[in-house]
């Protein structure tokens, strides 16, 4: 047994990093109304969808704050659940692997698929392995990967990113992906309509091959449980059952924040996911599985427990409960940001309110311009609402913009427009006479505003503001100056 | 009672006659309002912004205006300030170590109502033509701010409130659950996000065919005015406290 060492907070690297500075990435996204129209429409119907099965539910307040107390409980022992999820693992005839972050996992995988002599690999729709990058590094050792999963394989044929952490294809209508498929699946019929049963049929034709002739396929894991070292998939279309149950080895990446402590907590996750997902009672496969089984599905079977920050992010007292998230995509789903900007815009493979929080927990505040990841948010706090681990998404975005301030401050020559009106801000805000100075100037406001009422323009950062948006002249008195002459003299 | 009012700053320096339709209200109703003159702002704009050494005097300078015995609650205009006193403020001094300072800010917060919470849930009001007289004879529609709505589970406080003032016709806003993209600094720093948001927002408004969109919240409705303004729209913002404080003889015009 290698033995990681929890309490040593080393950052994520993989796939989690901003590239370019978050307005920037959605001004040039904003312009894509296609994608625009596409994420509305599917968030939208998916919101829909989410809040009345979740309406059905008399107790769903209480069981987010189960599900909530399961995980806080989880986290604060995560060193203990590993170890005992490792015992119980192994003694069922499973392998565990530890990656102290992505290319050590990566190369733990390479090195289990080449011992297979597979060149090819299919693989169960996984948020861990798309953050370390498997399929990039895989391709590079000569090892293909197939995703089978029907959104995952429109993105992979389409040569693109994932933009959703469920729907990794949200950004694409049913006419783009069928002509992805015209162009890009091998066999494909080319008369393929854009009706979507038609789209599943030809993708199940295409991968049906696949699933029978692959020897190894890897996974990601929605929750592994420690009492009885089981791992658990939760998916809707079956080709993750598919993948579990035919190769002969099956090789799982899984970031350690998903440990459960026991069984019974599934009672309330499983409860909790389908419905803040995909918005159903229960997902169509819910595939389980303990270590090895003698002649029943793969017989080699192996889990990559992967760190890859998220220790670091544990270790950070006023946003670890970002760790929680069991990756439904709620928040994104009704994320008016989001809505409008599409995951793209988030660089990492954590897009929406929890990606702007959880990449730079995982990286730093101040790795690549995921600093400017916090601020995609007007606080309006849907998400927070939507959460159904109640992850308080605006109080974290809040706490990590303090942290990108407090990480600036030192590194600034000279201080920004924004540190000048943050600083004379709290000057003229920190006391009633202060401000009561200086709003004697409020006449020059109205004098600015001119004639029809309005300020069109304002110079320097303010300059956002007037882009769409008039000021009104302000009042030739101050409420405070009122107080004093009308109630105060008399 | 005695009422303390919490203008906020915004009200105060740009909507003066918000916090004096405040004060008119509660006059009304029979109670003796004052007004702390060592008020400032909540510190919200700094706290949202990650300026939070900067926030501290802001926040204490608040926590130091109302933590007397001189009223019995406090009152204010506007779900966001009032929210940030209650959460955001103890949150801050647990983050910069000051154990002390939360405790009063807890205190503080706990005696701090915004307006619709203070009238509905305090003051018993569920017929504001009845009670407080209040008429407004045209045709408006509401924005519930997210502070309000989400973090002071408001409800349907404020629109219940509007829907029994006299002479009104209220219009449901169509998607009136979602952000019209304000944000503090969020409306400069993802300037454009925040205005296709906005976007959406004065495009709904303009569909109800009201002449007034009504809030809870300056800040809000500054940034919806700011965009209705811009696009030469018809529709006005108006704050509750102003359509609430409008009576027969009084009568607010747009
Ligand atoms: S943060 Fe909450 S809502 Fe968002 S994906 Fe995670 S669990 Fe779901």
């Amino acid at each position: 047994m290698t033995q990681v060492f929890l309490g040593m907070p080393a950052p994520g690297h993989g796939n989690l990093f901003e590239e370019e500075p978050f307005p920037q990435a959605a001004h040039r996204e904003l312009g894509n109304t296609q994608m625009r129209k596409n994420l509305r429409h599917a968030t939208h119907t998916i919101r829909d969808k989410r809040l009345k099965v979740v309406g059905e539910l008399p107790d769903w307040d209480d069981l987010r704050d189960s599900g909530s107390a399961i995980k806080n409980n989880a986290m604060a022992n995560i060193e203990e659940l590993l170890l005992q999820f490792e015992k119980n693992f192994t003694a069922r005839g499973g392998i565990v692997h530890w990656a102290r972050d992505a290319s050590e996992a990566n190369k733990i995988v390479t090195e289990l698929v080449k011992a297979t002599g597979s060149t090819e690999v299919v693989k169960v729709k996984s948020m861990a392995t798309q953050e370390i990058g498997l399929n990039e590094h895989l391709e590079t050792e000569g090892i293909e990967a197939f995703e089978t999963d029907l959104a995952e394989l429109i993105v992979q044929l389409g040569h693109d990113k994932p933009s959703h952490i469920l729907v990794p294809a949200i950004h694409k209508n049913r006419t783009q992906v069928r002509d992805i498929f015209l162009k890009e699946m091998p066999g494909v019929d080319p008369t393929l309509t854009d009706e979507p049963a038609k789209l599943a049929e030809a993708a199940r034709s295409h991968l049906r091959k696949k699933f029978l002739a692959s020897k190894v396929a890897i996974s990601g894991a929605n929750f592994a449980l420690a009492d009885t070292g089981t791992l658990g998939v939760v998916e809707s279309e079956g080709n993750g059952r598919m993948c579990l149950t035919l190769p002969e080895t099956l090789i799982t990446v899984m970031g350690i924040e998903k440990v459960l402590p026991q069984w019974e907590d599934l009672e309330v996750f499983m409860q909790l996911l389908p419905r803040s997902s995909t918005g159903e009672r229960m997902n169509p496969y819910t595939s389980l599985w303990t270590g090895v089984t003698e002649d029943d599905g793969p017989q080699n079977v192996h889990i990559v427990l992967l760190d890859n920050g998220r220790t670091r992010a544990l270790s950070d007292r006023f946003g670890r409960t970002a760790l929680n998230c069991i990756r439904c995509s709620a928040c994104m789903n009704v994320c008016p940001v989001y809505e409008r900007t599409g995951g793209h815009a988030y660089g990492s493979t954590y897009p929406g309110p929890i990606g702007a929080i959880l990449s730079p927990l995982m990286t730093g505040i101040e790795a690549e311009d995921n600093g400017s990841l916090p601020y995609a948010s007007s606080l309006c706090g849907a998400c927070y609402d939507a959460c159904p681990v109640k992850i308080n998404i605006p109080e974290i975005l809040v706490h990590l913009r303090g942290e990108d301030v407090d990480a600036k401050r030192d590194t600034h020559k000279l201080p920004t427009q924004m540190d000048l009106l943050m600083k004379g801000g709290s000057w003229a805000l920190g006391k009633g006479k202060n401000i009561g100075l200086l709003e004697k100037a409020l006449p020059l406001g109205r004098l600015m505003a001119g004639k029809n009422k309005k300020i069109k323009k304002l110079p320097g950062i303010a300059a956002g503001w007037t882009q769409s948006r008039d000021v009104p002249a302000p009042p030739n008195k101050s409420f405070r100056d009122w107080w004093s002459d009308e109630k105060e003299s008399k | 009672m005695r009422i303390a009012l919490f203008a906020t700053c915004i009200v105060d320096a740009m909507y003066p006659e918000t916090a004096k339709s405040t004060v008119k209200i509660l006059e009304r109703l029979g109670h003796e309002v004052v007004f702390p003159k060592a008020q400032a702002c909540c510190g919200q704009m700094h706290i949202n912004s990650g300026y939070m050494s900067e926030a501290l005097p802001v926040v204490e300078n608040h926590i130091n205006a109302f933590d007397t015995d001189d009223y019995d609650v406090a009152v204010a205009p506007s779900g966001s300030c009032v929210a940030s006193v209650k959460h955001q403020h103890p949150r801050l001094a647990e983050r910069l170590g000051k154990p002390e300072l939360k405790e009063r800010a807890v205190a503080v917060g706990k005696r701090t109502y915004e307006l619709s919470q203070l009238l509905v849930d305090v003051l018993g009001i569920t017929d504001a033509a009845q009670q407080l007289g209040s008429y407004f004879p045209d045709t408006i529609t509401y924005h519930p701010s997210c502070h309000g709505m989400r973090s002071l589970q408001l409800g349907d406080r404020q629109l219940d409130l509007l829907k029994t003032v006299g002479g009104i016709n209220v219009e449901i806003l169509p998607e009136a659950d979602q952000c019209c993209g304000f944000g503090g600094t969020f409306s400069i720093k993802n300037a454009d996000v925040s205005s296709a948001m906005l976007e959406d927002k004065v495009k709904n408004i303009c569909s109800t065919g009201a002449s007034a969109c009504a809030g809870g919240d300056a800040s809000c409705l500054m940034h919806i005015g700011g965009g209705l303004s811009r696009t030469g729209a018809k529709p006005k913002t108006l704050h509750l406290a102003d359509i609430l404080a409008s009576t027969m003889e009084e009568t607010v015009t747009l």
